[in-house]
């Protein structure tokens, strides 16, 4: 009888210590906060309203995370060198009008105008690389300008003026195979390669090390010129497939579109647990910040939260989590 | 004149911006010799080794191995012609694995799909063996080098730098940030390397230290050399005047 108890107490004990060692264990994974903000969100926006677990609601939230999603991996790979690029709504749209212009006034097939717009998408990301490494401008900076040249451009290429109705040959790609949309699977794809680059290749080791420690990296014989403008490239790319799906999905493209959203890019790569001062973040963590991002500001169109009040709730979690985050650096430490 | 030295730097100048670090400064090293290297600050010790190490391209200068000349245009190509460097920071990239670290910059890759992958499992196992060479208590190569003390850290960049079978090892200031024991335990690995005929350059402050391991000494002084003498031929005392300008 004794026994019996004494057995039942260990057996409880073990079961708690499992538990505590479990949450021990992944809290000290980076992503973990990013994923508690996550369930936290979707279980306040449950509560909040009636009609965010429902099919379409849902259906709405994966499709539009996408294309922040991909622009907050690009965003992602610059952070982890220990950059950033602030160009990346510019170039959407730059691509965005581009691709446009290609399909309705030049009567270029499809394909050709979606190889042109992420061919100029990408060159605006290895300018802005090479603005860093060889005229040794500040990413900051550097990104800034380019943000300002791809928006002007885009305006002037347009002048001012939207163009729509494409042809289905091109929106077949916001279209929707049963519940998924087209958009959703580009995005996992992306995704699949963007962390198997990362975790796998001598470029994605060089992507940490660079943004750990730069100068230890070059040091040892590793070009970091190259790796930056890999990033920067990539970002670019990211930027360009955004700008196809965002035009497509709207069937139409405007000089104005994706402002803001490179402040959405960064928001997700910072809430995803990417460390500003690179080399610490996976694009696994920057998906998990855009999605919450997105549920965000889907809840506040839930219940009826106007845009202009959605840019300071947006701005107050990016506190929290900015801050919620450097402390946890600290206490790893 | 009856031995090529393995390493021959002749005339080498470097200047940054207006500051003259380098003025016509040779420096030959020979087979299995270790060559110390002193110099009160900033009379150019760690400019002179990153040129050889490939970090800086020299002003004006050559470089000779075994009498070819060579040049270097980034650290990697040093390191392929067997120049090992121990930086004074140790150069240990923090948010990398202790096998990342080893293998920064040469990582072993294998072919999947036609797409050059990291072999990690090979990684992580030769950096067991590199590190296990050394007396450290290291448990596994895929940690982080974040939590590292400094011996620990100095071991990773002992064992990146002797994996490769180098021919020629730079240590800069590799005993300064060392406990007592920490620096016995460089001093009797300068000594291992050397009966493995591999050639040592030993920058240092601390005088003792250089004598006790070094066969040759070169004393640069505000950019130019100054000096050079046998170890056993010489004093501390008679260093000393030469790195701050007594003769």
């Amino acid at each position: 009888m004794k026994q019996d108890k004494l057995e039942k107490v260990r057996g409880f004990k073990n079961c708690f210590t499992r538990v505590t060692g479990g949450l021990r264990k992944f809290s000290q994974f980076r992503e973990a906060p990013s994923l508690v903000a996550l369930l936290g969100i979707v279980l306040i926006s449950s509560l909040l309203s009636p009609h965010f677990f429902t099919g379409t609601n849902i259906k709405n939230i994966f499709t539009q995370v996408s294309i922040i999603a991909i622009l907050a991996m690009g965003e992602a790979y610059v952070i982890l060198t220990g950059g950033i690029d602030l160009s990346l709504g510019s170039v959407l749209a730059l691509v965005s009008v581009l691709i446009a212009g290609c399909i309705k006034w030049m009567n270029l097939p499809v394909y050709l105008a979606v190889l042109v717009g992420l061919g100029v998408g990408t060159l605006c990301g290895l300018t802005s690389g090479l603005l860093v490494t060889r005229v040794k401008i500040p990413s900051f900076i550097a990104t800034l300008a380019m943000m300002a040249i791809a928006r002007g451009l885009a305006l002037i290429y347009v002048k001012g003026v939207p163009i729509s109705m494409f042809p289905p040959e091109f929106r077949i790609i916001a279209r929707y195979l049963g519940p998924v949309s087209i958009l959703t699977l580009i995005m996992i794809g992306m995704f699949v390669i963007g962390q198997l680059i990362l975790s796998w290749t001598r470029t994605g080791q060089y992507i940490h090390a660079t943004g750990g420690h730069e100068e230890a990296t070059r040091y040892l014989g590793v070009n970091v010129d190259r790796v930056k403008l890999f990033a920067f490239a990539f970002s670019g790319f990211c930027a360009a497939v955004g700008g196809v799906m965002l035009t497509a999905r709207m069937d139409s493209a405007y000089p104005n579109v994706g402002q803001g959203y490179e402040l959405d890019a960064i928001g997700s790569a910072v809430l995803g647990g990417i460390s500003f001062t690179g080399g610490v973040g996976s694009v696994g963590g920057a998906f998990m910040g855009a999605l919450v991002i997105t549920i965000l500001g889907n809840l506040l169109n839930l219940l009826r939260v106007s845009g202009f009040y959605q840019y300071v709730f947006k701005g107050i979690i990016l506190a929290v989590a900015a801050l919620s985050l450097s402390r946890g650096v600290k206490y790893a430490k | 004149m009856a031995e090529i030295p393995l390493v021959e730097m002749r005339g080498i100048s470097k200047s940054f911006g207006a500051v003259k670090a380098l003025q016509r400064v040779d420096l030959e090293l020979n087979h299995g010799e270790v060559l110390g290297l002193v110099g009160d600050n900033a009379a150019g010790k760690s400019t002179l080794v990153k040129i050889l190490s490939g970090v800086y391209t020299p002003d004006e200068g050559e470089i000779f191995m075994e009498g070819e000349k060579v040049e270097f245009a980034s650290p990697a190509d040093s390191r392929r012609l067997g120049i090992e460097m121990i930086y004074q920071d140790l150069a240990i990239v923090p948010n990398l694995s202790i096998a990342g670290n080893i293998f920064l910059g040469r990582e072993p890759v294998k072919s999947f799909l036609g797409i050059k992958i990291l072999d990690k499992r090979k990684m992580i196992e030769q950096s067991r063996q590199a590190i296990g060479r050394l007396d450290v208590d290291i448990r596994s190569t895929k940690q982080s080098s974040g939590g590292l003390s400094g011996g620990q850290q100095q071991a990773v960049a002992v064992g990146r730098a002797i994996f490769f079978t180098p021919r020629v090892v730079i240590m800069d200031e590799p005993t300064a940030a060392l406990s007592v024991k920490g620096i016995k335990k460089v001093l009797e690995l300068v000594r291992e390397l050397e009966e493995r005929g591999i050639s040592i350059i030993l920058i240092s402050h601390r005088l003792p230290n250089i004598f006790a391991v070094t066969d040759r000494i070169i004393i640069l002084r505000t950019g130019g050399r100054v000096g050079e003498r046998i170890t056993k031929d010489t004093t501390p005392e008679e260093i000393i005047d030469l790195m701050v300008g007594m003769y």
